[in-house]
């Protein structure tokens, strides 16, 4: 059992942080490359109309399409705060890059990092059920978008688990080790790539709409 | 759902798999198709874009017609089986691209990432075009766009001959005045679409009557090139679509004029302004191009026209997709209709966010087979029509003109449409010395 505990807190993190950082910038530069293929995109790209797009569209309500829907766009929007704050910021993981690194870090108080993970388990299950349930959205969703959604939750769930050590602590924390790594390496390969792929596919259609034809896509 | 298209029909019996995966190959491996797969990658099928789409909201909400759907079901195949579809796969991805889709664009306004579905749409159009499985109505205006440079098969002497008889008209508004045909120099050059000469002349007699009143130093240009309108842009036939803008703004730069002004269009203006000149590889346009609302707009706003008639029943505005969210020019059109109206009711949602109105984007170009199914789709503007109560739709753009036209027919709404130029005519004073 400790072999699989040292293994998953080492080199199973270091390979998840490679293949997740190498990854993505594969990803990102291959893009570029291929827009650059397409030599009517960049030109049109300009930093004003990419920004205000980027800004009017990570503003809570900031579109009129997220203030058409309050409760589904408030709580995707939690949903995506606490995923990406919680990671960064829970005590746990602190303390772990103390140890290993001698880093300091600020971290959340654990009563609000428990609160907010459960936000995430909270969000994400409406989240499925809404692509069960709904019919436009169930239409178009194969089980690959289930696997990853799942891909996502599993962190959470295992580490609210892990918090309030209910069932084996050791069993659960490997096993959020494990899907912390999968989530990571999932990121380059599945839609999850949308992380940063907003920015780019934001940008461009902020300047198709702002720069070339002067209208708002907000 | 399936009518008869002779469009579709014939290019059925005659298309084979290996020449359908040939064609789509060609068009996938370029450049924009890489585009297509990026977004196709980030797109997380959350189906927020579907209710942002006026034909699946009029279709009793039936996911199939949502854009993400239209998109897994067409271009989404067609990358997955690289090719390897049937000819009978490739007449229902021609239907949804021509006949469900106009590429109005509102969808990507909804889209949390921004994807471009529209172009997408036009990307299947394209594979269509080379496929030569294009509905025949609208094949028919792209082979008179190549045959005679317009989209009506106008003949040169007929649109000359056309533009002196609106001249006669006309002077029965204003005295002696005159449409000056190929004037060097002007300061405007002035375009329509051909039907405009074909089937509304009057708003040539309208428009002239406007510059001779508002001192305007105009001109038009009696060669090819006088047309502005563009089908082989929405039937995918970018080579022609290529060749007619350059031809349209040849003539603006033979006459050198200072800008051109364009009658109340907005696919025309697209074509001229966006379209036209990427194709070409021109950086824009190669002359300011002005939208007949920012000329109104002006000279309103110059105190060039004077308004002594107002009209005071309600009056409702189709913001056209291709000059509000495709040149944001909503708020001058705004300042024109208020000019003109004491009783404006605007339509929810409004702005860029109005719908379609279902005829642009080449659909109603496809003509009469697909009528009934383009009416359809466009439940949503009948009952957004209706709960304006208005008398009076606004449209400033041919195709929003006819779409309102039988949407109210179809629909039975008690309503009328207008263009601003017959209002403007209408309901301004026609100075001393000028009038008859």
């Amino acid at each position: 059992m400790s072999t699989m505990v040292n293994f998953v807190s080492g080199p199973l993190v270091w390979i998840a942080l490679v293949t997740f950082v190498v990854g993505t910038v594969v990803r990102i530069v291959l893009m570029i490359r291929t827009i650059k293929l397409d030599k009517t995109v960049l030109p049109a790209m300009t930093v004003k109309h990419s920004l205000r797009s980027i800004f009017f569209w990570t503003l809570p309500y900031g579109s009129r399409s997220m203030r058409t829907r309050p409760f589904f766009s408030g709580l995707s929007y939690l949903f995506h705060l606490c995923l990406l704050a919680l990671p960064l910021t829970v005590m746990g993981h602190a303390v772990l890059w103390q140890q290993a690194w001698g880093i300091r870090w600020w971290s959340l108080p654990s009563g609000v990092a428990d609160v907010m993970t459960a936000v995430v388990i909270f969000a994400g299950g409406i989240f499925l059920l809404r692509r069960i349930m709904s019919p436009e959205v169930r239409n178009v969703n194969t089980w690959r978008d289930y696997v990853i959604l799942v891909i996502v939750l599993l962190p959470f769930v295992t580490g609210f688990i892990a918090y309030h050590q209910w069932l084996d602590y050791r069993t659960i924390i490997i096993l959020h080790m494990v899907s912390g790594a999968v989530w990571l390496m999932a990121i380059p390969f599945t839609w999850l790539q949308h992380m940063f792929m907003f920015f780019f596919s934001r940008a461009y259609m902020g300047s198709e709409f702002g720069a070339v034809r002067n209208a708002r896509d907000w | 759902m399936a009518v008869a298209d002779p469009g579709f029909d014939l290019a059925l019996a005659k298309l084979t798999p290996e020449r359908i995966e040939q064609v789509i190959n060609s068009v996938l491996s370029q450049a924009v198709a890489e585009r297509m797969k990026l977004f196709l990658k980030t797109c997380v099928h959350c189906g927020l874009c579907a209710d942002a789409c006026h034909t699946y909201l009029s279709r009793n909400r039936d996911p199939d017609f949502a854009p993400v759907a239209k998109v897994r079901d067409t271009l989404g195949v067609m990358l997955k089986k690289k090719g390897r579809v049937s000819p009978e796969f490739m007449k229902n991805a021609a239907r949804v691209a021509f006949i469900e889709c106009g590429g109005c664009r509102r969808c990507s306004m909804y889209c949390p990432f921004g994807i471009d579905i529209a172009t997408m749409i036009m990307t299947i159009r394209r594979i269509c075009s080379l496929l030569g499985m294009v509905p025949q109505f609208i094949q028919d205006t792209t082979n008179s766009h190549s045959a005679t440079s317009n989209q009506m098969w106008v003949q040169p002497d007929d649109w000359i001959d056309t533009v002196m008889w609106q001249e006669e008209d006309a002077q029965l508004e204003v005295a002696g005045l005159r449409i000056p045909l190929d004037k060097e120099g002007a300061e405007v050059m002035y375009s329509v679409i051909a039907p405009e000469p074909k089937v509304m002349a009057q708003l040539i007699a309208n428009i002239a009557v406007l510059m001779t009143v508002a001192k305007v130093d105009w001109t038009m240009p009696s060669a090819d090139g006088w047309d502005n309108s563009n089908m082989a842009m929405f039937s995918g036939d970018l080579e022609i679509m290529g060749r007619i803008e350059r031809e349209h703004w040849e003539r603006a730069l033979e006459l050198r004029v200072g800008k051109m002004v364009m009658g109340e269009c907005g696919h025309a203006y697209r074509g001229a302004v966006y379209d036209g000149p990427k194709w070409l590889g021109w950086q824009g346009p190669p002359l300011p191009m002005v939208h007949a609302v920012e000329l109104y707009y002006d000279l309103l706003r110059e105190g060039r026209i004077e308004i002594t008639d107002k009209l005071t029943e309600p009056v409702t505005i189709q913001d056209p997709c291709n000059i509000v969210r495709g040149r944001g020019l909503h708020e001058k059109l705004r300042y024109v209709v208020h000019a003109l109206c004491d009783n404006v009711v605007e339509m929810d949602p409004k702005f860029e966010h109005n719908y379609c109105c279902a005829a642009g984007g080449g659909i109603i170009n496809c003509g009469a087979p697909w009528k009934m199914a383009r009416l359809k789709s466009i439940k949503i503007k009948a009952t957004q029509l209706k709960k304006t109560g208005a008398s009076l739709c606004i449209t400033p753009c041919h195709n929003c003109h006819h779409g309102v036209v039988d949407i109210i027919g179809h629909y039975h709404i008690d309503m009328r449409t207008s263009f601003l130029i017959e209002l403007i005519v209408k309901q301004m004073k026609i100075p001393e010395g000028l009038g008859v």
